[in-house]
């Protein structure tokens, strides 16, 4: 017998439990579909920003990523023209890349002489035209603008500081940046360094004075470690989210960190940063890079390093989230268990006679089973469809709701979105998990129906 | 020709730390196509002897034999299509199936027996016809009175042409006079369909109607009345 109608049925004869059972599953598969869509729309959020800024795959000296960050300069790429000229001729990379730019890293000193103030710094030199490029990659749609960088369109010697740098480096009021505090003490000058150099600081804070007061000098040691210094235009200090960058970075155009690093000698890069067109094509890209590198550049201690590696707290995060994620929809599959179990329980209870009457005339004890266990998934399935139409409907809402939110290391607001439409495994891991779950909280009741004896069942009131 | 045979049959419940004999050494035959009814007062026995008859019980001693097959020797799941294919229970209750029309509780047990559609609607149509309900069959079993519902269930227990049909005080929860009115049907349907009938009743109506009659007291048989000997 099609056991569907007749379970359909049954489940409309106490409406009021079926409801709440219902309503309990559409409340649980909404809580699981809006937090995933919520760390979804996280973790894309992160990987977005990273590619955008670090590509999918950086090619570097094989022992730069571990040991290079003390001295940049001595992990150069010489060769990273032909490189770049390789890998953009490449049949098979071509289809799947979007950007090939080199970078060159650097830490140094860069001081204010005319505030008599210094702190180190790292940053580096990129090539501004294909950064920007590299700014528009959206595979994910991300309802955000894209403003070009702060270098665009400015003088080779332009740089770019966090708002910490402008802030100890004494610029807020030259550059106009808002909340950016003086120091209530003033920094110690004069009397204990030399006559000569107070006389020279005091010299150059006058010149600053009288100009636009926006200059910084920055010191870094060359590839021989030899100091060289650059004065560099502040053309823009930009907040990052995080103090301890904030605080730190410098960015310049890719030529002028050349020049500070190598002076005179062979111009290097210290990374290639590469995007695809598609996040997953990491591994095809990767693979290719590979076989093109060894080819082409054999002995060359050359590596090839993906987004998640660069930035380890990607991993850390997504991580966090799938754990957290686990965690309710098991709490959630768990409350389902419980909730379709009592209310099957309370039907076979209710229906003991008819069990009774179902195996008198003829029906197996399988039969009572299925039918029992058939009633518990299909409202499983009830329940997570309409679960899931319901968190379809709140994400969008929320979505269109004009929320916003400003996440751990961002600096502005962006716009709260929940990705929950188009998650097609997330939707139908948690149709089928609902509705299995379900089936198996009916298994037990169903169990129990199967076993009664028929003339103990037929007596029952 | 018998269609049931009982030997030596025995049952006995347990209640509490007593034992209760409900049953002792039964020892009688129901002759096929004929209109039986089992006549005792309350707690003499009858609801367990039809339960054991029908197989949805087992004796704890001695042989139930219907058309020579012994139910003992029937697993759970045999004993489940025995009982689809060769009996048919009325209730005193009529035990309906409250979610399905009247038209699908009769059509029930031609599903369980696997009957082909065709041959399905035209049993059930025939049957509600002859219980008189062929413009209530799109009717739940909330929108019939006592007696309709005891007639679909008189229609349903006779779908799968059983050699059997049981009921259990079928007039219990009906007024006489609608009491009777099921009784004349039965006994109609019965003759037409050459059904073997077992009732239990306390009625003398009902035991009026009977072409045998089996007196039970205390769990034991007391007297058996063969009416029709010479007009069957
Ligand atoms: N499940 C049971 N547990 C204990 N005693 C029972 C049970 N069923 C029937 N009995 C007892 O068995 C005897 C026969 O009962 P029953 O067959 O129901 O009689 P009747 O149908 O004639 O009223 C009675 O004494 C009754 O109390
Ligand atoms: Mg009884």
């Amino acid at each position: 017998m099609n056991l569907l109608p007749l379970a359909a049925r049954n489940l409309l004869r106490n409406r009021r439990r079926s409801a709440t059972t219902l309503f309990a599953m559409i409340v649980g598969a909404m809580a699981i579909l809006l937090f995933g869509g919520y760390a979804r729309n996280i973790n894309l959020g992160l990987q977005t920003d990273f590619v955008r800024h670090a590509g999918h795959l950086q090619i570097q000296h094989r022992d730069y990523f571990l040991f290079g960050n003390g001295n940049p300069a001595a992990y150069g790429l010489a060769d990273y023209r032909r490189i770049i000229d390789v890998v953009r001729a490449d049949p098979v990379l071509r289809p799947m890349l979007k950007v090939a730019t080199p970078t060159l890293s650097l830490g140094g000193i860069a001081g204010n002489y005319a505030a008599g103030v210094s702190r180190t710094v790292i940053g580096g030199g990129v090539v501004v035209a294909e950064q920007n490029r590299m700014r528009q990659w959206n595979d994910y749609n991300f309802p955000i603008t894209t403003k070009p960088l702060h270098l665009s369109g400015t003088t080779p010697d332009a740089v770019v500081i966090g708002t910490g740098v402008a802030r100890v480096l004494q610029l807020c009021a030259p550059l106009a940046i808002r909340n950016c505090p003086t120091p209530h003490v003033e920094p110690a000058t004069g009397d204990s360094v030399p006559d000569d150099i107070a006389a020279l600081a005091g010299e150059a804070r006058a010149q600053r004075a009288a100009s636009d007061g926006t200059t910084i000098e920055l010191l870094a040691a060359n590839a021989h470690g030899a100091p060289n210094v650059a004065r560099l235009k502040v053309v823009a200090a930009v907040p990052q989210g995080v103090k301890e960058l904030d605080d730190m970075i410098v960015q310049m155009h890719f030529a002028a960190a050349q020049k500070l690093v190598y002076g005179g000698d062979t111009p290097k890069a210290t990374a290639i940063v590469l995007q695809l067109a598609h996040t997953d094509q990491i591994p095809a890209a990767r693979v290719r890079l590979e076989q093109l590198l060894a080819q082409h550049f054999p002995g060359q201690p050359l590596t090839v390093l993906d987004f998640a590696t660069l930035n380890s707290s990607y991993g850390q995060i997504v991580g966090m989230f799938g754990a957290i994620f686990g965690f309710i929809a098991l709490l959630i599959g768990v409350i389902v268990l419980f909730t379709v179990s009592n209310t099957m329980s309370m039907a076979v209870v209710e229906r003991t006679v008819e069990i009774g009457t179902l195996r008198a005339i003829g029906l197996r004890r399988a039969g009572i089973r299925r039918l029992f266990v058939i009633e518990g998934a299909l409202l499983g399935l009830a329940g997570s469809v309409a679960g899931v139409v319901v968190a379809l409907g709140a994400a969008w809402l929320i979505n269109h709701g004009g929320l916003s939110w400003t996440p751990p290391g961002n600096v502005e607001p962006v716009p709260l979105t929940i990705r929950v439409w188009g998650e097609y495994t997330m939707l139908l891991g948690t149709l089928l998990g609902l509705t299995l779950v379900a089936g198996i909280s009916a298994w037990w009741p169903a169990r129990r129906a199967a076993r009664l004896e028929i003339v103990d069942a037929l007596r029952h009131v | 020709m018998q269609a049931v045979v009982l030997s030596g049959v025995g049952k006995h419940y347990r209640l509490g730390q007593v034992d209760v004999p409900a049953l002792t050494d039964i020892g009688f035959e129901i002759r096929a196509q004929r209109f039986t009814v089992l006549s005792g007062p309350s707690g003499s026995g009858k609801t367990t002897l039809l339960n054991l008859i029908g197989g949805i019980d087992r004796p704890d001693s001695g042989k139930v034999l219907i058309d020579g097959q012994d139910l003992g020797e029937l697993d759970d799941d045999a004993l489940s299509d025995f009982r689809a294919r060769r009996i048919g229970f009325i209730f005193q209750n009529f035990n309906l199936l409250p979610v399905l029309t009247a038209y699908e509780n009769v059509e029930y047990p031609l599903l369980l027996a696997r009957t082909p559609a065709a041959a399905r609607q035209e049993r059930v149509r025939e049957l509600l016809e002859a219980v008189g309900l062929a413009d209530k069959a799109r009717n739940r079993p909330n929108q019939l009175s006592g007696g309709q519902r005891q007639r679909v269930a008189v229609a349903r227990a006779l779908a799968t042409r059983p050699t059997l049909v049981l009921a259990d005080e079928p007039t219990a929860n009906l007024d006489s006079h609608t009491g009777a009115g099921i009784i004349a049907l039965m006994r109609r349907i019965q003759r037409e369909q050459h059904a073997t009938f077992v009732f239990s009743s306390h009625d003398p109506a009902v035991l009026a109607e009977a072409d045998d009659a089996v007196h039970i007291r205390d769990g034991a048989i007391t007297a058996i009345e063969r009416r029709d000997e010479v007009t069957a």
